[in-house]
This record gives structure tokens, sequence and C-alpha cells, in this order.
């Protein structure tokens, strides 16, 4: 087995969670090389829809920008961008939204929209895209980030998605029927929400990570769950694949990684 | 009834000082000449609205035309954020905008509905999302069959919509092919509709019959400009100019070289400058 990153290590463990019957909706930022690797090696038949309108798409490189224009010559079929909000988001044809976050606290809830106060912000982020409606559409949720302690905070600053609010049923009360955030995948451990309160618990540490250094990079006091698995360290295949895929893709967009 | 003329007389017959204004385009085919055109003749207090207002309105907003901004992602595509927007609302650079937020869905919905001719958009979105609580604009309404609670947003109705696609017939049809985004619905959305094209052509009558064609009495105006979307793309015609976006983050940095930027490559030229800018690309 050859050494790995732990980002490495973040995007295949990410690609394993996604299966061949899957109907996901591809975030901006890492999810896209983690649900690429997926249709590259166990998941062929996945279908990738990114908010473009691109249904079913196969790119050969990963895209710079959702809008790229091999999603569309790769897809199966394209439709506008009304349509794919009202028919296949709200329609509840995704069974996977896969999202990052700049912020993230521990019940999966996301901000990308300000840090500080809304209207007179200490930083202005992009702000939510199709994010709000992903969370609560989709089937499930998965997040994607690196660990920090200014990513991983105790309080976010904005709800730009909701995740599972303040824990517990709060989706229910809200009216929402989706599982909402089922899955966290780190550079550092696999976290699922725990059934009841639904706080993320790490159930599963990549190889050589410690409890410490997952603490270490966290925001908020960290529960493990009592039976913790090691992930399994990356197959010669899932690297080689994942490792190509950038390859290509930093020739093709002039030293560019891609999202 | 489509009329063709020149970029420069089709922005100054439509658009005023204070009208809404649609620019769209989703990465693909974003209007980058007619905005510049815009630029060029200085017209001001404008209400913009854009799902992902990127690179054009970060030079609208940069050289103070925009009074407010109604937009879902405030982001360069791929490269990060939009340093001449953030400017205008962090430090009121060169002045303050207003601005409204709205997600991805209610902005597509609005548009929708605003073709549809209806005053507003009804759809299942915002739930458990900050956005409402600081946008006025998002309000409840309960379904009168089922009592299920659903968003609802404003329609959009813009004075102009400008968009850039393929091509135009002689009599003004439009042909839009690829990522077509959300630019029917905003030009069926607007008062009037400017389209710039890459080329003109005699006829649509060897085109497939489902193909997104926007009838010439859905439009004011055609101009056909070649290259008019870089550094966004034109699928059949040219890439997107990756190299382009990255380095506006750079450009974009800076208000002194964000505004010779604009001076150099904007307000000194014309719309003939975008056919050699997308040359090899």
């Amino acid at each position: 087995m050859r050494d790995f990153t732990p980002n490495e290590m973040m995007t295949i463990a990410a690609s394993r969670a996604l299966s061949n019957d899957d109907v996901c909706f591809v975030g901006i930022g890492a999810p896209s090389a983690a649900c690429n690797v997926a249709r590259l090696t166990h998941a062929p038949d996945i279908t990738l829809i990114y908010e473009s309108g691109t249904i079913g798409t196969a790119p050969e490189v990963l895209p710079l920008s959702i809008g790229d224009g091999e999603l569309c010559e790769t897809a199966l079929t394209t439709v506008s961008v009304p349509e794919m909000f009202r028919y296949w988001l709200q329609g509840g044809r995704i069974s996977i939204g896969f999202l990052g976050a700049a912020q993230l606290d521990r019940f999966g809830n996301i901000n990308t929209t300000v840090i500080g106060d809304y209207h007179h912000p200490k930083v202005r982020l992009p702000g939510g895209g199709g994010a709000p409606e992903i969370a609560t559409s989709c089937k499930e949720v998965f997040i994607t980030m690196k660990q920090a302690t200014r990513g991983m905070v105790e309080k976010i600053d904005f709800y730009t998605s909701f995740g599972h609010g303040e824990g517990g049923d709060h989706r229910k009360r809200l009216g929402i029927d989706t599982k909402g955030p089922t899955l966290l995948i780190t550079d550092l451990a696999l976290w699922k929400p725990d059934p009841e309160t639904k706080e993320f618990t790490v159930v599963s540490l990549h190889p050589g990570v410690t409890r410490e250094q997952v603490q270490e990079t966290c925001g908020w006091k960290v529960r493990f769950a009592q039976d913790m698995d090691e992930t399994p360290a990356p197959t010669e295949l899932e690297l080689t694949t994942l490792r190509d895929l950038q390859a290509r893709t930093e020739q093709a967009h002039g030293g560019k990684r891609g999202v | 009834m489509a009329k063709f003329q020149s970029l420069k007389e089709a922005v100054a017959e439509n658009l005023r000082d204070g009208d809404t204004v649609a620019f769209e385009g989703f990465t693909h085919l974003i209007p980058h000449a007619a905005a510049h055109e815009v630029i060029r003749q200085g017209i001001k207090d404008l209400t913009l609205i854009r799902m992902t207002p990127d690179i054009i309105y970060d030079q609208l907003i940069g050289m103070g035309l925009a009074r407010k901004v109604v937009f879902s992602y405030a982001g360069n595509p791929g490269v990060g954020l939009l340093r001449r927007m953030r400017d205008a609302i962090e430090n009121k650079w060169p002045r303050a905008i207003e601005t409204v937020e709205h997600s991805h869905a209610a902005m597509a919905n609005a548009y929708e509905a605003g073709a549809a001719g209806l005053p507003c958009a009804v759809f299942r979105g915002y739930r458990g999302a900050g956005l409402k609580d600081v946008n006025p604009a998002i309000k409840n309404v309960v379904c009168p069959f089922t009592g299920e609670e659903l968003a609802a947003v404003p329609a959009h109705r813009p004075d102009v919509t400008f968009i850039h696609a393929q091509r135009a017939s002689r009599r003004g049809d439009i042909l839009i092919e690829g990522i077509v985004g959300v630019q029917k619905e905003a030009v069926l959305a607007a008062k009037r509709a400017i389209v710039t094209v890459e080329e003109i052509v005699e006829d649509f009558d060897d085109l497939h019959p489902n193909l997104c064609v926007l009838p010439h009495w859905t439009v004011t105006a055609v101009v056909e400009v070649p290259g008019g979307a870089h550094p966004s793309y034109t699928h059949g015609y040219y890439s997107r100019d990756n190299a382009s976006y990255l380095e506006w983050d750079k450009i974009s940095a800076d208000r002194d070289l964000f505004t010779q930027w604009m001076q150099k490559n904007v307000l000194d030229v014309g719309p003939d400058v975008f056919a050699a800018r997308v040359k090899g690309l």
C-alpha cells in the first residue's frame, strides 16, 4: 500500500458511502471529487446531478464550475434550472445531497453565508446557492469537510442550510420529513448522528488518527462511539483512480484542481 | 418584434437609470459584452437580479452602478469570493448597496412565476434556513387543500433581461443549446429583452423540433456579438476561459488595479474586442 494524504483518505472514504443506485445531487466543493471517484470505481451506474441542470453526467475531469461544458456534453440529459429545482429536487427524486461547509456545528447545520452578523458581516461568504433546499429535499445528506476549529464550531453564525437544528426531532417539528445529515466525512474520521440526540458522533477513525487529533481540530466536545472502527486504508485502485482524476483535472484546467 | 441593432443602440434604447435588470446565464452563456456596454454608458442606480452574480455583477457593482442586488450565490464559480461585491457590502465602496438574498430554488421559481404572469412563486423551501429571518420578501403560505406550509417569494419582473445565445435567425428567433439555465424564464418574465448571439443564420429550418427557441416576438433587440460571453463560454463555439476567472480574483482584490483594468478592458474598447478574446479557446 502506498502512502496517502488525509485529504485523499477523506475523498475516498466519502466515495465509498455512495452506491450504484444512488441519485446524487453534487454540491460545490469537495463532494465532486468523491462522487466521481465512486463513479469510476465501485459505482459505475451512479447518477450524478449538478445544479446547472445536468442529469447523469460523467465528466472525464473534475469541473472547475458546476456549469462546465463537459458536464452537459457527458450527461444523459440537461434540463433548465427551474425544472432541476422543481421536478427533480423538490419532487423527491434525489437520494443523496452531498454538501461541503465553511462552518458546521455538531448537529450538521451549515453556514456558507457570513462570518459575524448578517447585516454587518465580518466576512461575506458566497451564500447558499442550492444548499438550503438540497438540505431538506434530498432523502439524506452527506457532508464532507476538512477538520479545523474555525470550521467545526460550537455555534454557527448563520443557518444557511438546516441539518438537525437543535437536535432530537427538530426537523420533524419544522415539517421536514427527510432524514437530513446522516454522514460526515472529514480528513480524520467518519461521523454519524446519534439516533436520539442527532449529535454527530465519531464512528470510525482513519488509519493512524488519534482521538486527540480529532478533538484538537474540532470546536465542540467530541463524542466517540463505544465500538469505534478504523476506516480501511485506500486501496491501490481507489488511490490510482483519484490521483489520475486529479492529474487529468490539473492538466485540463492549467494547474487548478477543480471542484 | 425583434429589432436588429448595435449593442450601443440596444442598450441606450432599452435600459434606463433606476431600472431593474437581469443578466442571466448559469455559468454558461453569461452576457459579458452586454454588461460592458451598460458600464460604458454609465447607466446607474440599477437593481441587479442574477442567481450567481459572478464577474459581471462584481464589475457593475465595483463601477458604482448598482443600488441593489438580488441574488442567491455571490461567488466566482470554482475560484472563490466576489471581492468588489464584498467591498461594497463590507466597506460601502464605491457606494453602499442593498442586498436581497435568496436560495437558487427561490430565484429559479421567481423567474418561472414571472414568466407565467403570476405575482409570486410557491415552493417547498427555506425550511429551517436563516435567510427567511433576514429577507422580508420570504413569506409562508398555507396550501388551501392540504394545509402544508410552503414558502412564497415575489415573482421576478425585470424591466430588462439580457442574455447571450448561440444563434438568431434572420427573423430574430433565438436558439439556446447546452446548459440552458434560467434564460427562457428570465426573458419571458421581463418587459424588454436584449439578446446577444454568436451568429445570425438564415433560418432554423434544420433544427430538432424540441430545442430551446425563443420566438422573435418575445425579444426586443438582437445583436450579433461573436465571443460575447467571454470569459464564460458558448457551447459549440468556445470553452470557458478558466484562466480569466482565476485572474479576476487578483484584479478584483485591489481597488486601483480594478479601476485600471476596467478603463483599459471595458471603457476604452467596444464589443468588437470579444471575438479576438475567444480565439483558441
